[in-house]
C-alpha cells in the first residue's frame, strides 16, 4: 500500500531547518507550507486546513510549547497531530510537550526513515479520526457529534431529562415476504431516510436501529429545553413524509406504510455502553420503557401517535391532544394517563 | 574525522536530496549566521537571557545539521550554561564559526 499524502505546516524559526525540513517532508510526497514562528503558524491554521504540524520548540513570538497549549484550547484544532521536531536540551522538555498533547518528538537534526514513519503514522491516525468523525455525524446532528467530542467520548452515565420517541414501520414483515430482498432493503433505507431528517431537524438522535424501528432521544446528550415538543414536531414530521412516500407508492400500485410512534418523557440514565472498542449512546429507564410501550400500544388503539402525560403538558394549545382511555403497562404500577394527537 | 564539519553527513544531504540541494542549505547557513550572531551579541549586551539560549540554540541546530561537532559542543554549552556578562564566549564561538564557514566553503568550491 502506498503512504498516505497530506498538507503539513512546518513551523521554525531557522531559515536552514525550514528548508532541510521542507525538503525532506516534499520528497515523501506531501505538501508543504512554512512558518517562522507559532504566531504566523496559528494564524495559518485558523485560515487554512492542514493535515498535520510538524513544530519546533524554540522560537521568537510564540514559541512551541504556546503553540501547543493554544491548539489543546481549541475544539476545532484540538485533534490536529502535532510532532515535536527540536534540538532542545533536556528530558522534561519533550515530557512537557508529549502533556501537552503533541503526538510524537523527533530529535533535530532528523532522521529521514523516523520523520517518514512518524508522518506516515501520524497522517493514518489522522485520517481515521476524520472518518470516525463523519460516521458520528451520521446517527447525530453536527451540533451533537460537536459536544460528544468535546465531552471526550466519556463512557460515564448520566441521569438527566429527556424524550425518548419509538417509531415502528407496522406490519412490515409481512409485507417483506412477497417483496424481493433488494426491494426490500431499498424500502428500509428510504424510511431510514425520512425518518432521519424528521428527528435531527429537530434537534433529536436516532441511537438504535432494529429492523423497522428505531429509537430516537431528545434532550440527550445535549440538553433541549422543550425536548417533548420538539418530539411531537419530529413525529407529525415522520407522519407527513410517510404520507408522501405513500403517495409515491400508490402511484406505483405498492402498499401504502402506516408506522406508530410513542414519545414519553421523564428521567433516563444516558451514557455510552459497550466497550471502549465499540460503543454506543443510548439511554436506559422507564422513561424508555413506557415509550415503547406506548409505540407497541398505537396497534390496539388505532393512533398513529401516542404520547405520556410529561410529553403532552409541554404541548401547550398549539398542539391538540385527546385523552385516550388510560393503560395499566406492564412493569408500572399505576395506570399511565395517555394522549393521542 | 575532521571535527569542522562532517563529510559523510554531507554526502549523505547530496545523495538524498540532490547536489544542488546540499550546496543551498550550506549557503543558506553562511548567509544566515551572521544575523544568529547578531541575536546573540545583541542577547548579551542586552542581558536578555532567552534570547540568548535562542540564538545559541539555533547555532547549535545548525551546526549539528552539518556535522560541526566542535562548534555544536561550544554552542550547546552556551545554549546550557548562564548568561555571560562579556561577550567573550560569543567571540571564541564566532572564531569556530569561520573555521568552520572556511571549510564549508572549501567544500562548496570541491
Amino acid at each position: 500500500m502506498s503512504d498516505p499524502t497530506g498538507h503539513l505546516l512546518i513551523v521554525d524559526d531557522n531559515k536552514v531547518n525550514r528548508l532541510l525540513m521542507s525538503r525532506s517532508v516534499e520528497l515523501l510526497g506531501h505538501r508543504v507550507s512554512v512558518a517562522e514562528n507559532g504566531k504566523i503558524a496559528m494564524q495559518m491554521l485558523h485560515a487554512e486546513k492542514f493535515d498535520m504540524l510538524l513544530l519546533d520548540i524554540e522560537m521568537p513570538e510564540m514559541d512551541g510549547f504556546q503553540v501547543l497549549q493554544a491548539l489543546k484550547d481549541d475544539a476545532r484544532l484540538r485533534d490536529l497531530p502535532v510532532i515535536v521536531t527540536s534540538s532542545v536540551e533536556g528530558l522534561d522538555n519533550i515530557v512537557r510537550c508529549i502533556e501537552l498533547g503533541a503526538e510524537d518528538y523527533i530529535p533535530k537534526p532528523v532522521n529521514k526513515t523516523l520523520l517518514r514513519a512518524r508522518v506516515n503514522s501520524g497522517l493514518v491516525k489522522k485520517y481515521l479520526h476524520d472518518e470516525q468523525r463523519k460516521l458520528l455525524s451520521r446517527f447525530a446532528t453536527d451540533e451533537v457529534a460537536r459536544d460528544l467530542e468535546n465531552s471526550g467520548f466519556s463512557m460515564s452515565g448520566k441521569r438527566l431529562i429527556a424524550t425518548v420517541l419509538f417509531c415502528d414501520l407496522r406490519d412490515f414483515t409481512a409485507m417483506s415476504e412477497h417483496m424481493a430482498p433488494e426491494a426490500t432493503i431499498e424500502l428500509l433505507n428510504t424510511y431510514y431516510t425520512l425518518m432521519f431528517e424528521a428527528v435531527t431537524s429537530n434537534g433529536g438522535i436516532v441511537n438504535q436501529m432494529i429492523g423497522d424501528g428505531l429509537m430516537s432521544v431528545f434532550g440527550a446528550p445535549k440538553p433541549i429545553e422543550n425536548s417533548g415538543y420538539c418530539a411531537v414536531l419530529a413525529a407529525q414530521e415522520m407522519l407527513e413524509m410517510i404520507d408522501v412516500l405513500n403517495e409515491d407508492r400508490s402511484a406505483a400500485g405498492e402498499p401504502s406504510l402506516k408506522i406508530g410512534i410513542g414519545i414519553a418523557t421523564g428521567e433516563v440514565i444516558a451514557g455510552y455502553t459497550g466497550t471502549n472498542t465499540r460503543a454506543t449512546y443510548t439511554c436506559i429507564g422507564k422513561t424508555v420503557n413506557l415509550a415503547a410501550r406506548l409505540e407497541a400500544h398505537t396497534k390496539v388503539a388505532g393512533k398513529s401517535i401516542l404520547m405520556d402525560q410529561d410529553t403532552q403538558r409541554e404541548l401547550g394549545e398549539e398542539i391538540l391532544c385527546q385523552p385516550i382511555a388510560p393503560v395499566q403497562f406492564k412493569g408500572f404500577t399505576n395506570p399511565q394517563r395517555i394522549y393521542s394527537i | 574525522m575532521n571535527e569542522l564539519f562532517d563529510r559523510k553527513v554531507i554526502a549523505e544531504l547530496s545523495d538524498t536530496m540532490g547536489a544542488d540541494f546540499a550546496a543551498e542549505l550550506i549557503t543558506t547557513f553562511l548567509d544566515d549566521a551572521p544575523n544568529m550572531f547578531a541575536d546573540l551579541g545583541t542577547a548579551v549586551s542586552e542581558q536578555n537571557p532567552d534570547a540568548f539560549r535562542r540564538a545559541a540554540h539555533s547555532i547549535k541546530s545548525n551546526a549539528q545539521v552539518f556535522g560541526a561537532v566542535t562548534l555544536t559542543n561550544l554552542a550547546r554549552d552556551m545554549e546550557m550554561g548562564e548568561l555571560p556578562d562579556s561577550a567573550t564566549s560569543v567571540d571564541k564561538l564566532q572564531a569556530s564559526f569561520e573555521q568552520t564557514a572556511a571549510a564549508l566553503r572549501g567544500q562548496l568550491d570541491e
